[in-house]
């Protein structure tokens, strides 16, 4: 089922955020949301989410608007991991994972299915040894993963993250991009807003580049992340290369002359 | 494990200190003598059960409010009185006196629930994006505005008889209520008990803030809609029939999660029975306190919650803001 949007045009009051903007994104591929501060990232994923309603264009999930899904619906099909992640309650973290169950529950309870779907995202997310601390007991890396953790447990077949590297330890860093790799590999499509350039370049299947609330450029890290388009957006002088294991690297050698 | 026996816990001792509720006073009044003729019967039946029901709804509801309204919010520091509702409700009832509508059936208690749903109809809409302080400054402002306007209508009451009337009623008490009112308050303030009870797994979802809320598929404009009308039926209806008791609803959930854990849903019921047998208990020590006239329940509450209000507060410091 692609995720697609066409002709965003998104303003915070009368400053526009999205110009524009069009994409298509699809299952099994790890889609990545690249631009500089304030180029319109994290609302482009908002419109993606469908938490945000844009002035005019169409945010379409399959088939549908994504607008005119219910909350439920939508909920069972798409996760969203918010930047900042925030956990307002001292819950414990495997409380905290059943949310994630929310739109498929019915009645009181858990049934056998949201169990297993909490125990399998426990799982996949290596958060099973602390499922039953608090998790404002937990480091910083931790609560992330569970974070995760409870988006994996809504079963979503699209997963959003919003900075999901935020403020997380580089091995941290690493483990969370692979989670959302096997994600992707697994059929789901994940679309992540990501600062790094340079996991980007590892990680990402496609690159939708935003400058100044519009697609720079968008496809493969080759195609995208070329010197010219990084000077214009970034206004850095980087290059790609391939490392003496043949994988593409990103070299940042520094300020473009002014 | 405590907190699985913490709900049989507390209905046993909800029904202990409305038992007492029943009994307790400068009289004391046994069962066997509940319903005899004697004048002890009669004070049983006209005084006593109407107060002990009304020591039993209001604290409910007012412990209830406040669980929600801090689920809501994410602030512990949320409860009817701080955020301005009671005093609201406390407007809209002298407003409905001010222009003879408490002649009409239930016309004091639609203002006074108007009153509590417009004042946290404007909280929740105006203070939004002002952080978790912003809700309590604005609580504040609507509090004093309320008690401002409050105090010119009874200024500019035509009869002096009456101005003294409501300022005894505004002081809070369960004292001399009519079971008449009984009969109208509580099924108005179980429809909006009832009404915040099924939100509690909407308010576990609000943990991950608004944008994490919605993502998981929480409506949170259905959510807001169910706050202004429980919260408005059950504390307007409070107040329309004992006045402003205060901050039931702050110092009950506080308690309840020290022992319940914090998630939201799981203090709704405990807080809600908390603060029945917290205010059918303060009921009944203010009646037995010795002197010629009894402290008024509304400022004994306000005694023992002004300084548990800047305990929380001086606990909240070092949490983010």
């Amino acid at each position: 089922m692609i995720l697609q949007c066409d002709n965003l045009y998104f303003a915070h009051d009368t400053h526009p955020a999205l110009e524009d903007v069009s994409a298509r994104l699809h299952p099994g591929q790890f889609s990545v949301i690249l631009g500089p501060n304030g180029a319109g990232k994290s609302t482009l994923l908002g419109c993606l989410a469908g938490l945000l309603k844009p002035r005019s264009g169409w945010v379409n999930l399959g088939s549908d608007p994504i607008l005119a899904l219910s909350d439920a619906a939508r909920a069972k099909m798409l996760g969203l991991l918010p930047q900042g992640a925030q956990t307002h309650w001292a819950i414990t973290a495997r409380a905290l994972v059943a949310l994630g169950r929310y739109a498929h529950r019915k009645g009181f309870g858990l049934t056998a299915e949201d169990q297993k779907a909490i125990e399998t995202a426990l799982i996949a997310t290596g958060t099973g040894s602390f499922a039953d601390r608090l998790v404002t007991e937990l480091s910083g890396g931790e609560r992330a993963r569970v974070l995760m953790a409870r988006v994996l447990a809504g079963e979503p077949q699209w997963v959003l993250a919003d900075e999901p590297l935020a403020n997380l330890d580089p091995g941290y860093q690493i483990d969370m991009l692979h989670l959302l790799r096997d994600q992707a590999s697994s059929g789901k499509g994940v679309v992540a807003v990501l600062h790094d350039l340079h996991h980007a370049v590892r990680f990402a299947d496609h690159v939708v580049l935003l400058h100044k609330g519009k697609v720079f450029a968008q496809g493969s890290v080759a195609d995208v992340l070329t010197s010219s388009n990084l000077a214009a957006v970034y206004g850095i002088d980087a290059k790609l290369f391939s490392d003496e294991e043949g994988a593409i690297q990103l070299l940042i050698k520094g300020k473009t002359a002014p | 494990m405590t907190a699985r026996w913490m709900t049989p816990l507390l209905l046993f001792l909800t029904g202990a200190a409305f038992l007492l509720s029943l009994m307790a006073g400068k009289v004391w009044i046994w069962p066997a003598a509940w319903l005899s003729n004697a004048p002890d019967g009669w004070i049983f039946l006209e005084l006593r059960l109407p107060r002990a029901l009304l020591g039993l709804g209001i604290g409910a509801v007012l412990g209830l409010s406040g669980a929600v309204l801090q689920g809501y919010l994410r602030n512990p520091l949320a409860d009817p009185t701080v955020l301005g509702v009671s005093s609201s409700a406390a407007l809209g009832g002298v407003t409905a006196i001010f222009l003879g509508l408490n002649t009409l059936p239930l016309g004091l208690f639609s203002c006074a629930m108007l009153g509590a749903g417009v004042s946290i109809l404007l909280l929740l809409t105006l203070a939004r994006g002002g952080g978790p302080l912003g809700f309590i400054l604005g609580g504040m402002v609507l509090s004093t505005l309320a008690g401002s306007l409050t105090a010119f209508l009874i200024s500019i009451a035509p009869n002096p008889f009456a101005a003294s009337e409501i300022i005894n009623w505004l002081m809070g008490a369960l004292t001399d209520r009519l079971m008449e009112d009984v009969i109208k308050a509580l099924p108005l303030m179980a429809i909006g008990a009832a009404l915040l009870l099924t939100m509690g797994r909407a308010l576990d979802g609000l943990t991950l803030g608004e944008d994490g809320a919605r993502s998981i598929g929480v409506n949170l404009t259905q959510l807001r809609w169910v706050i202004v009308v429980g919260v408005g039926l059950s504390v307007g209806a409070s107040v329309a029939v004992s006045g402003v008791v205060g901050f039931v609803g702050l110092i009950v959930p506080h308690l309840i999660r020290g022992i319940m854990g914090e998630q939201p849903s799981s203090i709704l019921l405990p807080s809600a029975l908390g603060g029945a047998i917290l205010t059918l208990v303060a009921d009944s020590l203010v009646r037995l306190t010795p002197g010629p006239t009894e402290i008024r329940l509304g400022i004994a509450m306000a005694v023992l919650g002004a300084p548990f209000f800047f305990m929380l507060l001086w606990k909240q410091r070092g949490r983010a803001a």
